[in-house]
């Protein structure tokens, strides 16, 4: 029997065109490059949504402007609008944003993960759990937390 | 007081020795009490997300070594270890919802007893200050109480409810039998045993309406009179508090209860994880921005209660969130920091000429 869904009928966006950087302009090739809002979310845009087959750019979850970054202070910070106010998978998208980022990025940087400013019921309460890093250590030696997460950061999902 | 000269304020943190050997992040280090005299060499005992806990000794050269690994007892992240205060005894609080009690036997250590009961992670551990009781707290909000009784059995001999969210950590008074809890609820908490009903109640709640913490509180010290306490928080400040009066003998009308002295604030940008007391009555505090600061208490009374100020602060102590910080009770010049980037340090405050 197929379980009800928090979001029955999500409205989908179409994706954003990958853009690749102009190696030209590049002229000393042992420039170190700082990582940019472009590259933060070109590692998560595909996320897979924990309940439909569309990656959280496509659902706008998250977009290139929801990324702020301070590479010389080691800073990112993701704000993600989840699909609905009451969604109940807000945290689990938080989560996996935050497990995506710690993979992907060097660990002198600090990620904070929050939802949009008046996106979501109990915003306060999802920020602080997602900014809890000993919660968030627990919820992924949940051995059925973790497997939600792995499917959603599955690579065969692009 | 102290034989560090603040006035001068010429200090410096200096690095004696990186451990290495776990494989995950460090989350707590506990001193053993009575190692570091009578010939008996200083011990240092850190646990971590890599499910073990582990023994570091200082040998005759002077160099740290780890002496044992504890492992394949906790099946999940070891998140709190503390020495009872004989320093024969090691518990340790897993977030698979048990606490072990370790002792050494030979040159191993052997787990010699399991705690179970608590619903979900155990985040701290606390022996008072007799060692006959073990305090824990736990995700499940509650905190429990177990006696210790011949032929190394445990019983639990109280449940504490009141906190609203999971409880972050438990610290005895050094003399009374007064145990205090910090939470996620982002209150303190006072608990003290009727002595007639053999039962345990919460004597006073800190929260933000008594100049508390405004988010998660994460840890806490007393000093060594046990007359202040301090507590460290999600929300980038330390407060110090008045803690002279027993609350054994508190008044129902709130009269001779603990009160809010002063706040600390603006010396850490990110979550504050740690803090402890030295002997010498230096506050150490160790946070998510990486760094170590120091503070002393100044003899300056401009500010009702005392106020302290930033004596050194360490940037860059570790290479990722210092979780925590604990001074070496025989040597107080002595600190050790755990971090998030596995290893664990010890410093050397001295006096820069």
């Amino acid at each position: 029997m197929p379980r009800e869904l928090i979001n029955a009928n999500p409205v989908v966006h179409g994706k954003k065109e990958r853009r690749f950087r102009d190696e030209s302009l590049n002229t000393d090739e042992y420039a170190e490059e700082p990582i940019d809002q472009q590259e933060i979310f070109d590692h998560v845009r595909d996320i897979k949504d924990p309940e439909h087959p569309y990656s959280l750019e496509e659902l706008n979850v998250v977009s290139e402007d929801s990324i702020e970054v301070d590479d010389k202070l080691n800073h990112v910070r993701v704000t993600f609008t989840p699909t609905v106010e009451h969604c109940s998978m807000a945290t689990i998208i938080g989560l996996c944003l935050r497990v995506k980022l710690m993979r992907s990025l060097p660990s002198r940087y600090k990620i904070d993960i929050r939802l949009a400013p008046g996106s979501h019921a109990t915003e306060a309460a999802v920020n602080k759990q997602l900014n809890d890093k000993e919660r968030v250590a627990a919820a992924l030696e949940n051995p059925n937390l973790a497997e939600v997460v792995a499917e959603c950061l599955a690579p065969t999902f692009v | 007081m102290s034989d560090i000269d603040m006035v001068d304020g010429n200090l410096a943190l200096k690095e004696i020795q990186k451990l290495e050997g776990h494989t995950d992040r460090v989350w707590s280090l506990a001193w053993n009490p009575t190692a570091g005299a009578g010939g008996l060499p200083p011990m240092l005992a850190s646990c971590s997300g890599d499910k073990t806990a582990r023994i570091w000794q200082q040998g005759p050269s002077g160099s740290w070594d780890c002496a044992a690994v504890l492992e394949d007892t906790h099946n999940r992240t070891v998140r709190s270890c503390a020495w009872s205060p004989c320093g024969k005894l090691l518990a340790t609080g897993s977030f698979d919802a048990t606490t072990a009690i370790w002792q050494k036997s030979g040159g191993d250590f052997e787990c010699i007893a399991t705690l179970e009961g608590h619903e979900n992670e155990v985040k701290g551990v606390a022996w008072n200050p007799s060692g006959s009781l073990l305090a824990t707290c736990s995700r499940d909000k509650s905190v429990w109480i177990w006696e210790m009784q011949p032929g190394n059995e445990f019983e639990c001999v109280a449940v504490l409810q009141g906190h609203t969210q999971d409880v972050k950590l438990v610290q005895w008074h050094p003399h009374l039998d007064v145990l205090v809890s910090v939470s996620y609820d982002n209150s303190i908490k006072v608990w003290i045993e009727d002595g007639d009903l053999d039962d345990w109640s919460c004597v006073q709640t800190l929260g933000e309406s008594s100049s508390g913490h405004s988010s998660t509180v994460w840890a806490l010290s007393f000093n060594p009179a046990g007359d202040r306490m301090v507590t460290c928080s999600d929300d980038l400040t330390m407060k110090i508090w008045d803690t002279s009066s027993n609350p054994s003998q508190f008044s129902g009308d709130g009269i001779g209860s603990w009160f809010h002295l002063c706040t600390l604030s603006g010396y850490h940008d990110r979550t504050v994880f740690s803090v402890n007391w030295s002997r010498d009555g230096i506050i150490a505090t160790g946070a998510a921005d990486d760094s170590i600061c120091l503070f002393h208490e100044t003899k300056d009374y401009l500010v009702d209660g005392g106020s302290y100020k930033l004596i050194l602060k360490k940037n860059k102590a570790h290479d990722m969130d210092v979780n925590s910080v604990q001074w070496n009770p025989k040597e107080p010049e002595i600190l050790a920091s755990a971090s998030d980037d596995g290893s664990i340090k010890l410093w050397r405050l001295t006096q820069v000429p």
